[in-house]
């Protein structure tokens, strides 16, 4: 690699291409199915087709009589060991145990019954379609309504009722606010679950290592160290005798977060048959296997007084959680806890969620986690309030927002916003978009009879925050320096963003700094990527860490140079005497002194730092996304004719990164509005398991962006950073929907949940039609 | 996912895959460009255990005249039947219909005659082949016989074609410069499959007026559905902007279809007006 134009200084800032990708875009990547070891075995697994059923016999004769196969294994095998563990995340939450191997129920379509392991991959799937098991199939519960009506039947046999959990918070006076209210805005809303569909589907490789003294894992995951911890707890297997590995990651979204059944058994078959397992899902168990995401039923009321200002807010969310608990699935609701009144001074909140069991696929996190959902609640509730009230949407936004001398500004239920400037936001995409010709253009085309619509959203975005992170900064003795994150990437080009942050810190050019990650042995305790968190938190540790190395090497550039510790800069990656110039001291002969003992008596040897970065806040993005969108009567046929995007994430370490990230999110915020969504039938049955059925958002389908930006730094955070891989998924599709809305407002539609298709629309308005006596 | 093993052959000439057929008797099925069958074998919905694979036998590919008829050989590819000045002189429609199925990928694996014989209710070419009164040439070894598109197609997944016979070619009549074809699809936005799909055939008099009209709806059921009504309004009539869309509107006139997760009954009958007015227009 060449060395960087801008040299070390300035690039923190500088669009650097992406050091990861030429190996990523030939092939040479390096992901858990391309890991061969002699003697390695593939797993398959048996899954239950049905969402509720009793297992009556499980027949395995034949297919371990079968060529190549090393073992079968039903829950029968694992004597009630083998769990995947939901941490009790609330008081009072039920998260009874996953077991690995369904055990006499199957309570979703694609639990696991059986796997099978054999010598090639082929003839493991062909022993897992020769167990036959007889079921006894059962009524199931698919709907969150109806799951928590009284008198509902458990979702699984072990349950009191089907409320995984219920929180609530309250903050000022929210009765007297309602009471006193002129207007209440009410809204029942849904938004569609997706399928998370990362390009690489899950997958492991589990090895034992020196028999009986280790497990090598290798593992397609955004949380290395959580991880292990969690598999030495289910496995019941020592944690330091894992040495697991997250090489490179095809996306996770957050579907790769936690263990899941087929980690455990391809561990634990691992260990029985002191022999290397593989499993990698098809797309088509991927379907079944992975957490997905959003499904979350909200509803909603907001009272304002006659001039528009915001009173108070009440919500009631119900969150279909699926049929069985992982790591992170009773978590994305929470986000309305502390987000629902969005950029708006609501002082008197009351928001209550439930997590909800179904006989239906797990969910949890995903791209936003819980962060679109409070977007589009209180972006759709602002709308509505406007229409209802006469006001104009832009005014009562502007009436409402949080004022910039109001940071940090606490909400109503004491939750900490660090800085914004909404207005400025707005202000930016209402000219980026040209709004007022947007306008008078959507106008002028109603009037011929078009359907045409102009929405915006307003946004925050809550980042980084949950736990620590880690980062570790080595100059070998060559002068050459070696990052380690617990950061762990997959696909957010963090090798090349922390290379830039260190680069610059130390004055060392990034093609003098390797970034590594993702290995338990390698890298010091740490935590992931998910969240928007990795600029912010891993950003943070490696700049103490960076500190903390250039302290010491001044006070060795002191030593031999015969100076004060305090007299000496870093500048242009050279150390010396201030005003001495032509002394510097380089990093290799620093890190060399280091190295070979001409360091003074009370230091130790070596030139490596680590730290950790835990500002115990989150930081607050934010934005403001406008869409224009027309709807053909006749067919119902959706087309965003316009999508302007302005973002405020704090500093930017890489604005092609940002956008990159920008573009990601809007693509699948995008899918979330117009097409994806996953669905099951009334008994339970998937309706969409497959690229066939479920309508991802493809290339072609994406409409060119318009991508501004303003930059209100985080005071917080020692790089000013706030995350930003979630913004164009929390933005875009509330835009969307106020947009397709505004189209629709003169057939007198009030609200349609996402996604709209073509049907969907075509028979909205079909149906306003006919209100209308037309 | 991955197919069940099989046994597989490359016969090169229609006798040997006729043997292969009959040898191998109903555990057999034909394999030409697999864009259905492998599919259906890596989900493990068919697992037969012998594949006869008619892709290799030249006499089975390519596009001629003979007089006003086009022949087609059962095993070209879409991406030839798409690009070819032949097929786009003398059927229109047809062309249009082999550009719109799948991607680039799938045009240049699946074959005419292999997706005839899948008979897909959501496919293109059972659409348009019924609107171009095609018939197909089927081959066993008792003898050749040819069999009508209307009676070619005769449920979901279900046509005349026996066990042991292979489409050798598909026969298009009325290549003349009085008749014209178009094709209009509604695509599924996750398959590409047809959600509503209509193809027109017109026969135009001296006087330019409509003498016949021949139009099938796709997505309506089981089988192409013949629009018999929109037919009778064209024929005989002059085709003004109006009169197309007074006849388009009678498109749905008759066919009871289901609906799916995607797409309601409702609004395939309604599609089918919009999109047989499409096709119509599209063949003027």
């Amino acid at each position: 690699m060449t060395q960087h134009p801008h040299g070390t200084t300035g690039l923190i800032g500088a669009s650097v291409p992406r050091v990861e990708d030429l190996a990523l875009i030939t092939g040479a990547g390096q992901y858990v199915d391309d890991i061969q070891l002699p003697g390695m075995l593939h797993m398959a697994v048996v899954r239950s087709p049905y969402p509720k059923a009793r297992i009556r016999s499980i027949e395995t004769a034949a297919a371990r009589a079968m060529p190549g196969v090393a073992a079968v294994i039903t829950s029968a095998d694992l004597e009630g060991k083998l769990n995947v563990v939901a941490p009790p995340m609330f008081p009072g939450m039920q998260a009874p145990p996953t077991p690995a191997l369904a055990a006499g129920m199957v309570y979703a379509v694609g639990a696991p019954i059986a796997a099978v392991v054999a010598a090639t991959r082929t003839l493991a799937q062909d022993a897992a379609n020769a167990v036959e098991v007889e079921y006894e199939p059962l009524p199931a519960t698919v709907d969150v309504e109806v799951a928590t009506a009284p008198g509902a039947a458990p979702v699984r046999d072990e349950l009191q009722h089907n409320i995984v959990y219920t929180t609530v918070r309250e903050g000022g006076d929210v009765d007297k606010a309602f009471g006193e209210a002129h207007h209440i805005t009410r809204l029942r809303i849904q938004s569609p679950r997706q399928v998370v569909l990362a390009m690489e589907p899950r997958g492991l490789v589990a090895a034992p290592e020196r028999p009986g003294q280790g497990l090598r894992v290798w593992i397609s995951h955004q949380t290395p160290h959580l991880a292990r911890s969690e598999l030495a707890a289910e496995l019941g297997y020592p944690e330091h005798l894992i040495h697991l590995s997250a090489p490179d990651v095809g996306g996770g979204f957050g579907s790769k977060s936690g263990i899941y059944r087929e980690d455990l058994l391809a561990c634990h078959l691992a260990l029985k048959l002191d022999r290397p397992v593989k499993w990698v899902a098809t797309r088509s168990e991927d379907f079944v296997a992975t957490n997905q995401g959003r499904d979350q039923l909200m509803f909603s009321e907001l009272a304002l007084s006659q001039d528009g200002t915001m009173l108070g807010l009440k919500v009631k969310l119900l969150a279909n959680m699926g049929a069985y608990l992982h790591f992170a699935t009773a978590g994305p609701p929470q986000r309305m806890m502390g987000m629902a009144p969005g950029c708006y001074q609501i002082r008197n909140l009351r928001v209550e969620v439930s997590g909800v069991f179904t006989n239906t696929v797990s969910t949890g996190p995903y791209r936003g986690a819980g962060r679109p959902e409070a977007v589009l609640n209180i972006e759709r509730l602002a709308d509505l309030a406007a229409r209802e009230l006469g006001l104009d949407r832009i005014a009562l936004r502007r009436k409402n927002f949080i004022r910039p001398d109001q940071f940090p500004y606490r909400t109503a239920t004491g939750v900490e916003y660090d800085s914004g400037d909404y207005e400025k936001a707005l202000d930016e995409a209402l000219r980026l978009s040209g709004y007022d010709a947007m306008l008078r253009q959507r106008d002028e085309r109603r009037a011929r009879g078009e359907l045409v619509g102009v929405g915006l959203c307003s946004f925050v975005e809550p980042s980084g925050g949950a736990f620590f992170e880690s980062g570790s900064i080595r100059v070998e003795p060559s002068g050459a320096v070696t990052v380690l994150t617990g950061s762990s990437p997959h696909g957010q080009g963090l090798e090349t963003t922390f290379a830039q942050v260190v680069g610059e810190k130390l004055g060392v050019p990034m093609d003098r700094i390797s970034v590594r990650h993702g290995d338990t042995v390698a890298i010091q305790q740490g935590i992931g990527t998910f969240g928007s968190r990795s600029a912010i938190m891993g950003g943070g540790a490696l700049v103490a860490a960076a500190e903390k190395v250039i302290d010491k090497a001044k006070r060795i550039a002191a030593h031999l140079l015969e100076a004060a510790t305090e007299d000496i800069v870093l500048e242009d990656g050279a150390f010396a005497v201030a005003g001495v110039p032509n002394k510097a001291m380089t990093w290799a002969q620093i890190s060399g002194a280091a190295h070979r003992g001409r360091i003074p008596a009370d230091m130790e040897a070596g030139l490596q730092e680590s730290a950790t970065y835990d500002p115990r806040r989150e930081s607050w993005g934010f934005g403001t996304h406008v869409a224009l969108v027309s709807i053909e009567t006749n067919t119902g046929e959706l087309k965003i004719e316009k999508l302007v995007l302005v973002d405020d994430c704090g500093v930017l370490i890489n604005p092609k990164i940002v956008e990159g990230q920008i573009h990601g999110g809007v693509a699948q915020g995008l899918g979330e509005a117009l097409r994806e969504h996953m669905r099951f039938d009334e008994d339970g049955q998937v309706l969409t398991g497959s690229l066939m059925d479920y309508a991802i958002l493809r290339a072609a389908d994406m409409p060119p962006l318009i991508m501004g930006e303003t930059e209100t730094p985080n005071p917080f955070n020692p790089l000013g950073v706030k995350g930003v891989g979630e913004a164009g998924a929390n933005g875009a599709p509330p835009a969307v929907a106020n947009a397709v809305m505004d189209a629709l407002e003169p057939l007198g539609i009030r609200h349609v949940d996402m996604p709209y298709t073509a049907p969907k629309l075509w028979a909205a308005i079909r149906a306003a039609q006919g209100d209308q006596g037309a | 996912m991955f197919p069940a093993s099989f046994d597989y052959h490359a016969p090169t000439t229609v006798p040997e895959a006729l043997r292969l057929l009959a040898e191998n008797g109903p555990d057999a099925k034909l394999l030409a460009g697999g864009h259905s069958l492998l599919p259906a074998m890596k989900l493990r919905l068919l697992e037969p255990g012998c594949l006869v694979d008619i892709g290799r036998i030249p006499e089975l590919r390519g596009i001629r005249r003979e007089g006003q008829t086009l022949v087609i050989g059962a095993a070209t590819l879409h991406a030839d039947i798409a690009t070819s000045d032949v097929v786009r002189q003398a059927a229109p429609g047809l062309a249009t219909a082999a550009s719109l199925i799948g991607d680039v990928q799938v045009r240049n694996r699946g074959t005419i005659g292999g997706s005839a014989a899948h008979d897909d209710p959501a496919a293109d070419y059972p659409v348009i082949l019924t609107a171009l009164d095609a018939s197909f040439m089927l081959v066993s070894s008792a003898g050749a016989r040819t069999v009508a598109s209307g009676d070619f197609f005769l449920d979901y997944f279900t046509t005349a074609l026996s066990d042991l016979e292979i489409i050798t070619e598909v026969r298009i009549p009325g290549a003349a410069a009085s008749v014209t074809s178009a094709y209009a699809k509604l695509e599924h936005p996750a398959s590409g499959f047809l959600v509503v799909s209509a193809g027109v055939r017109i026969e135009r008099g001296a006087d330019g007026r409509c003498r016949t009209a021949r139009i099938a709806i796709g997505g309506l059921g089981g089988r192409p559905f013949r629009a018999t009504a929109v037919e009778s309004a064209l024929a005989g009539h002059a085709l003004t902007p109006a009169a197309i869309a007074a006849a388009a509107a009678l498109a749905a006139d008759g066919s009871d279809p289901d609906g799916d997760a995607y797409a309601p009954a409702e609004y395939r009958r309604h599609m089918a007006t919009v999109y047989v007015q499409r096709a119509l227009e599209a063949a003027l």
